[in-house]
């Protein structure tokens, strides 16, 4: 694999039970990093999903007990919908832990999040740990998710089932 | 999980999948029927389970749309239904595709805001 694949692969490991745990290198220092992760103007450019999404609310109160809130919209048909909570650690430039749930009764509960940023050279590797209130979800999610494949094979059914 | 929200139109339908699959006896039946249909009672045999209760984990996987049973009445064989689980595995692979979307377009911004100070202290310095 050659720097830049590695550059831009995101990875995917579970360390317990509950946990997803997504890692991404970025070549940018840490500050910058950190920034993008935390300044509204510069979420709301990023953090869209997939295309024709836009995020035209997002408040950040960037402090132990302090409040996020983002909201998502559509394009197309106007739809939205929202992503509130809290932080419990806020450590610039290296850590974040909150508490998130979407804004809708109908949703599953809390995550908690956990991100580190690690500066390696002129590198910054971006953590991203989630910690669900249900391990079966989890389960399922990290088993299925480590696979590439849109449809699902037969033979690769067998090694996530096994 | 941030981005679950987008696909939330059949959330109910993976929450009874991820039910479904949430227990070990559950996907150990799954996994059987990879290599072909079976009866109940071919299925119970590894378990040390009863046929009763093996036939509750039918139920579950039956009401999840993750298995048929045949019409044979006597037998009632019963076969893996490919589509909820391609259902879920693709709906992970959604969630794996709009992180990766994010994140390059993070990329972009960075690059952008990367080379945004250095200019400025060009500018800087040549205003001085």
């Amino acid at each position: 694999m050659n720097q830049a694949e590695s550059k831009s692969k995101l990875e995917v490991s579970t360390p317990s039970d509950r946990e997803i745990v997504m890692a991404r290198v970025f070549d940018k220092p840490r500050k910058l990093v950190f920034e993008a992760f935390t300044k509204p103007e510069l979420l709301q450019r990023w953090l869209l999903g997939p295309d024709g999404w836009a995020m035209p609310i997002c408040e950040v109160d960037l402090r132990a007990g302090g409040a996020f809130r983002y909201v998502w919209r559509n394009d197309a048909d106007g739809r939205e919908f929202g992503l509130i909570g809290t932080y419990r650690e806020v450590v610039p430039p290296e850590r974040i832990v909150h508490v998130e749930r979407f804004d809708d009764p109908a949703m599953p509960g809390d995550a908690q999040v956990t991100t580190s940023f690690v500066e390696r050279g002129a590198t910054t590797t971006v953590t991203m740990t989630v910690l669900y209130e249900s391990a079966e979800v989890r389960d399922m999610a990290l088993e299925s998710g480590m696979d590439r494949g849109v449809s699902a094979s037969f033979d690769r059914l067998a090694g996530i089932l096994g | 999980m941030e981005l679950v929200g987008y696909g939330r139109v059949s959330s109910k339908r993976l929450d009874a999948t991820f039910t479904a699959l949430a227990d070990p006896t559950r996907r150990a039946i799954l996994a059987r029927l990879i290599a072909g249909e079976a009866s109940v009672v071919e299925l119970a045999e590894p378990f040390a389970m009863s046929q009763p209760a093996i036939s509750k984990h039918l139920k579950v996987l039956e009401r999840a749309g993750l298995i048929s049973r045949g019409r044979d009445a006597q037998r009632r064989p019963c076969r893996i239904e490919a589509k909820p689980l391609a259902e879920v595995t693709g709906w992970l692979e959604r969630y794996r595709q709009l992180w990766e979307g994010n994140f390059a377009r993070l990329d972009s911004l960075l690059d952008e805001l990367g080379t945004q100070p250095k200019k400025a202290q060009r500018q800087k310095r040549r205003s001085r």
